[in-house]
C-alpha cells in the first residue's frame, strides 16, 4: 500500500532549481533511502514534505490526501515526523521536556483547563509521560532524563532528536542524516534502531543518508538524486550499480 | 544535602518538589499575611507596590523569559488596565467586575498587538512594541474625554462586598491575592503543554512547528496573557496612585518592567518577584543612604536614574542569570557545603551566534 | 507660489531633521551590521559628543572646525573604550542582554552629562547659525543646509571606506560568523571596537550639526527613538537605507505638523514605524534572510 507519494515535485529559489520534477512513492512499512551528493536537494525534499518550504509545483499526497498546501504545524498531527540534519532540539530545556514537546500534537487539553490545571489535564500529562518513558526505554536514555540538552554530547543529542520524532507516534518518519557525526559503534546502533522502528513499531521511514553501509543494511528501496533530479530508483543493489549514479559519485571516466 | 527520590510521575508535575519547599513557602505565606500587623503603614504601602510590579513582572516574564518575545511597551498595558478600571469604577460598576474586565480588555489589546507582530524577530519586535507603547501613551494624553488628559483622573475607592478597600493595607491584601492568583495560573501554564510550547517557540521556531505547535496561535495567546496580567496590575496600580496622570505610562516605565524581568533572572517566576523587589526598593534604598554617601555624591541631581542604570549594567556584566541565579548559587552553596567550588558556576566562553538566522 | 515655497520649506526642514535621524540610525545600523547588537544609547552618545564639542568650542575657545574635529575624535575614542571595556564582556549573550545593557548605559550617560554640564540647554557658535542663503528667491537657513551637506559628505566617506578597504570586508565577515572570522585571523574584537568608534564619531557629528538648529541638552538623546523608525524603514542592514528612511520620517513629520492638529506630530514617526513593520518588515532596502535547516 502506498503511504506517501511525491508527484512532479519542484521548488526554485531564485534561479536555482533545488528540486526538479521529482516523483517517487513510498510503500507502507518500508525503509526508503534518498542518497546523493551534497547539494542534491535531499534535505530540501524533507523541508517540502514538512511544509517548511512551499513547492513551486507538484503534489504531495499522504494516505491518499493531498498535503501540498497544509500549514506546517498540522503536519505532525497527520502523522509525519522528522529529524533535522543539524539537530534542532530545544537547548534550554531538559531531555524530558523535549520529548514531551514531541507529544504536543496529541495534546487534547483545552487552553482554559490548562490555566487551572484541571484533573483532566493532569491525567493527560501523566499519560503523555508514560508514552515518553516508553520511548526513553526504547532508546536507552534513562540517565539523561533531567539533563539540559545544552549539556549533552552530540551523539546523545542525535538520539534525543530521534526520540522526539518517535514521541509523535508517526506513521511516516523522515530521518535526515541520522548517522552524521556518529562513530562506527553509534552508527551501528542507529542501524539497529531503524530496523526496530520498522519491524516492531511498524513505522515507515524515509531516510537521507551518506553512509552507504547503513543504507545497504536497512533500506528496502533507494532513490539517488543529483542537482535536484532523480537519477535512479530501485533496490540498493540496482541503484549502486546504475551508470548514472556511478557517474555522479565517481565521475564519467570511471563509468566509461 | 538533599537527594530527591522520586517514585511517581505525579511528583514531577507537582507545584512543590518536596516537603521542605512546602514548609518554607508556607512560612513565607504566613509572614506575608501577618506583615500589616508588624510593619508600619509606609512599608506596607511599599510592599503593596512591590506586589503590583511583581504581577506585571510575572506577565512580562511569561512573554520574555519563557517565550522569547521582547516587549518594550508594557507600560501601555499597565495604563490601559489602570484607565479601564478607573473609568468603569467612576461609572459605578463594582470593583469585583471592573478588575477582571480591565484584565480581559487589556488581554484583547495584547492579542491585537501580538497578531501583526507574529513574523517579527527579537529586534523588530522590540522596536514595534516601543512604538506601540509610545502611541498608546499619546492616546492617553489626547483622549481627554475619557482619560481627562493632563488634568488627571481621580480614582474612586473600590468596595468589595460593601467593604471599602482603603489605605495601604487594603491595597496590600488585594494585590497579594491577585499576585498569588497570577503565580498559580503561570505555574499551571508552565507545567502543561502550552508552557512547553512557549519554551519551544523561544528555542527553535522551525522545530516547534514540526512538532505541531501552531506559532501564530501561541504567540498571540502569550501576548494576550501577558498583557492581561499587566492589565490586572494596572487596575491595582490605579488604586495605589489614587490619581492617574497620562505621562506615568512612558518608555521609562516600560524599561523598569524589562529591568524587573532581566535583573530578576530570565526564565523563572521567582525572578519576577526578586526583580520587582529590586526595582521598587532601589529608590528607597538610595533615599536612605543618600545623606551618608561620601564626597557629597548624595546631593547630586539625577542620582537615582544613574544608579538604576549602573545596577542594570553590573547585573548584565557579572550576573547574567540575575538575582534568581544568585539565589540558586547561594542555595547550592549551602546544600553542597563544604563541597561547592568556584568552577561549579563558571560561565562557558561563548561566541556570538547570529540571531538573524533563527 | 506662496504654497510651493511653504512646501519646499517643509521639505528642507524635514530633510534636515531627517538627516539627523538618519545619522543616528546610521550609527545603529553600522553596529548592527557588524556585531548584530543594537546600541539603544546611540542618541545619548550623540548628546555626549555635542556636550564635548560645546566644552571645546565655547569653554576652551577652540575654532569651530578644530573643536568639532577634536570632539569627533574624542567621542570615537570613547566609543572604542566603551566597546573594549564594557560591551565586549557580553559577547555570546542573547541580543536582548545588549539591549538592556545599552539602555542602562543610557541612564548613566544622561546622569553623568547632567552632573558635568548641568541640565540647561547650551549652544555654541557655528559658522552656520542664523545665516540664510537665497536660492531662487527662496530663503533657506544655512544651519539646515549644513546638516544635509554634512550628511551627504559623510556618507560618501563611509561608502568608500566600506567598499574599498580590507577592514570593511573584514567587518562583514566578522558579522556573519564570528568563530570563522577568528580562524581566518581577523582580529574580531578590535574590529568590533573600531565599528563602535566609527559609530560614536558619526553620532558626535550628528550632535554638532544639530546644535545650531536645536540646542544641546541632556534629553536630546530621545531623538534616538525616532531614529529607530528611520533604521527600520530603510531596512536594518542597509546604510543608505537608514538615511533614506530618516529623510522620509523627517519630511512626513514636518507635513504632519503642518496639516494635522497640534500634538499629533510626535506620534507620526511611531505610526510610520508600525506601518512599515506590518507591511514590509524588512524595510525598503534590506536583504531577506532565512535559516537553512
Amino acid at each position: 500500500m502506498i503511504l506517501f507519494q511525491a508527484q512532479d515535485l519542484s521548488v526554485r529559489f531564485g534561479g536555482i532549481r533545488a528540486v526538479d520534477a521529482v516523483s517517487f512513492d513510498v510503500r507502507q512499512g518500508e525503509v526508503f533511502s534518498i542518497i546523493g551528493p551534497n547539494g542534491a536537494g535531499k534535505t530540501t525534499i524533507f523541508n517540502l514534505i514538512s511544509r517548511i518550504y512551499n513547492s513551486t509545483s507538484g503534489k504531495l499526497i499522504f494516505e491518499g490526501k493531498e498535503i501540498s498546501h497544509t500549514p506546517a504545524w498540522q503536519i505532525a498531527g497527520l502523522g509525519i515526523a522528522r529529524t533535522f540534519q543539524n539537530i534542532e532540539l530545544f537547548p534550554n530545556a531538559t531531555l524530558l521536556q523535549n520529548l514531551l514537546i514531541g507529544r504536543h500534537c496529541h495534546s487534547r487539553a483545552g487552553f482554559v483547563s490548562q490555566l487551572a490545571f484541571l484533573p483532566s489535564v493532569r491525567k493527560t500529562e501523566l499519560a503523555h509521560r508514560e508514552k515518553v518513558e516508553d520511548v526513553i526505554a526504547f532508546l536507552g536514555l534513562q540517565r539523561y532524563r533531567n539533563a539540559l540538552i545544552a549539556n549533552l554530547p552530540y551523539g546523545v543529542r542525535k538520539v534525543v532528536e530521534l526520540g522526539r520524532a518517535l514521541c509523535i507516534e508517526p506513521k511516516l518518519l523522515l530521518l535526515d542524516e541520522p548517522s552524521s557525526g556518529l562513530n562506527v559503534e553509534e552508527t551501528e546502533g542507529m542501524g539497529f534502531w531503524i530496523e526496530d522502528i520498522k519491524k516492531d513499531l511498524r513505522i515507515t521511514v524515509i531516510m537521507v543518508e551518506h553512509d552507504m553501509a547503513l543504507v545497504n543494511q536497512v533500506s528496502d528501496r533507494v532513490m539517488a538524486l543529483n542537482y535536484g533530479k532523480v537519477l535512479a530508483l530501485g533496490t540498493p543493489q540496482e541503484v549502486k550499480t546504475h551508470p548514472e549514479v556511478v557517474k555522479a559519485y565517481l565521475g564519467a571516466e570511471v563509468a566509461a | 544535602m538533599r537527594y530527591l527520590f522520586r517514585t511517581q510521575y505525579q511528583q514531577d508535575i507537582a507545584l512543590f518538589r518536596h516537603n521542605g519547599d512546602r514548609f518554607w513557602y508556607g512560612l513565607l505565606v504566613l509572614l506575608v499575611l501577618a506583615a500589616p500587623a508588624i510593619l508600619g503603614e509606609f512599608y506596607i504601602g511599599e510592599l503593596g507596590a512591590v506586589f503590583i510590579f511583581a504581577i506585571a513582572g510575572v506577565g512580562l516574564m511569561l512573554l520574555v523569559g519563557y517565550t522569547g518575545l521582547i516587549s518594550l511597551g508594557h507600560a501601555a498595558f499597565l495604563g490601559i488596565g489602570a484607565y479601564v478600571n478607573a473609568v468603569l469604577l467612576a461609572q459605578g460598576v463594582p470593583f469585583l467586575v471592573t478588575l477582571p474586565v480591565a484584565g480581559l480588555f487589556t488581554a484583547l489589546c495584547g492579542a491585537a498587538i501580538g497578531r501583526p507582530t507574529l513574523r517579527m524577530s527579537g529586534l523588530y519586535l522590540a522596536i514595534a512594541t516601543l512604538a506601540f507603547g509610545s502611541i498608546v501613551g499619546t492616546v492617553f494624553q489626547k483622549w481627554t474625554a475619557v482619560t481627562g488628559g493632563f488634568d488627571g483622573f481621580a480614582v474612586p475607592t473600590p468596595t468589595i462586598f460593601g467593604v471599602a478597600v482603603e489605605g495601604a493595607t487594603g491595597i496590600y491584601y488585594v494585590s497579594l491575592a491577585v499576585l498569588v492568583f497570577v503565580l498559580w495560573v503561570s505555574a499551571n501554564l508552565l507545567r502543561s503543554p502550552a508552557g512547553r510550547a512557549m519554551v519551544a517557540i523561544r528555542d527553535s521556531e522551525v522545530s516547534a512547528q514540526s512538532m505541531g505547535i501552531h506559532l501564530a496561535w501561541y504567540k498571540t495567546l502569550v501576548f494576550a496573557i501577558s498583557a492581561g496580567m499587566t492589565g490586572l496590575a494596572g487596575a491595582l496600580f490605579a488604586h495605589y496612585v489614587r490619581y492617574l496622570a497620562p505621562d506615568a505610562f512612558d518608555v521609562l516605565l516600560s524599561v523598569q518592567f524589562v529591568t524587573i524581568v532581566f535583573v530578576g533572572g530570565l526564565g523563572s517566576l521567582r525572578g519576577a518577584i526578586f526583580g520587582a523587589i529590586f526595582v521598587r526598593l532601589l529608590p528607597q534604598l538610595i533615599a536612605i543612604v543618600r545623606d551618608d554617601l561620601p564626597f557629597g555624591i548624595g546631593r547630586l541631581p539625577g542620582l537615582e536614574p544613574s544608579l538604576f542604570g549602573l545596577a542594570l549594567v553590573l547585573v548584565i556584566l557579572f550576573q547574567p542569570a540575575g538575582l534568581n541565579g544568585m539565589w540558586l548559587k547561594m542555595k547550592t552553596w549551602f546544600q553542597a557545603f563544604p563541597f561547592k567550588r568556584q568552577a561549579s558556576f563558571r560561565r562557558q566562553k561563548s561566541y556570538a551566534k547570529s540571531e538573524r538566522l533563527r | 507660489m506662496e504654497d510651493a515655497a511653504r512646501i519646499l520649506q517643509l521639505v528642507v526642514n524635514g530633510a534636515a531633521s531627517g538627516c539627523i535621524y538618519g545619522l543616528i540610525a546610521l550609527g545603529f545600523v553600522l553596529i548592527y551590521k557588524a556585531t548584530e547588537m543594537v546600541n539603544f544609547a546611540q542618541g545619548d552618545v550623540m548628546m555626549l559628543g555635542g556636550f564635548v564639542a560645546f566644552s571645546l568650542i565655547a569653554n576652551f575657545h577652540l575654532p569651530y572646525w578644530v573643536g568639532g574635529l577634536l570632539a569627533i575624535l574624542i567621542t570615537a575614542a570613547f566609543g572604542y573604550a566603551l566597546d573594549a571595556l564594557v560591551i565586549r564582556r557580553v559577547i555570546g549573550q542573547p541580543q536582548f542582554a545588549v539591549v538592556m545593557l545599552t539602555l542602562g548605559l543610557g541612564f548613566i550617560f544622561r546622569a553623568v552629562a547632567g552632573i558635568t554640564w548641568g541640565y540647561d540647554s547650551v549652544g555654541f557658535g557655528t559658522p552656520f547659525t542664523n545665516k540664510t542663503v537665497n536660492i531662487g528667491g527662496l530663503i533657506l537657513g544655512e544651519d539646515n543646509l549644513s546638516i544635509i551637506v554634512g550628511t551627504v559628505l559623510l556618507c560618501g566617506v563611509l561608502y568608500l571606506f566600506f567598499s574599498k578597504t580590507r577592514i570593511g570586508v573584514a567587518m562583514q565577515a566578522a558579522s556573519q560568523n564570528q568563530l570563522a572570522a577568528y580562524y581566518m585571523g581577523i582580529p574580531v574584537r578590535t574590529i568590533f571596537s573600531l565599528i563602535w568608534a566609527i559609530s560614536a564619531g558619526v553620532a558626535c557629528l550628528a550632535g554638532i550639526l544639530l546644535s545650531p538648529v536645536s540646542m544641546i541638552d541632556v534629553n536630546m538623546g530621545f531623538l534616538g527613538i525616532k531614529a529607530f523608525a528611520a533604521a527600520v524603514i530603510g531596512g536594518f542592514g542597509s546604510i543608505p537605507g537608514s538615511l533614506v528612511g530618516g529623510v522620509i520620517v523627517g519630511i512626513v513629520e514636518q507635513f504632519a505638523g503642518y496639516k494635522l492638529p497640534a500634538g499629533f506630530q510626535e506620534v507620526t514617526s511611531n505610526v510610520v514605524l508600525l506601518l512599515m513593520l506590518f507591511i514590509r518588515p524588512q524595510g525598503l532596502f534590506a536583504e531577506r534572510m532565512g535559516k537553512r535547516v
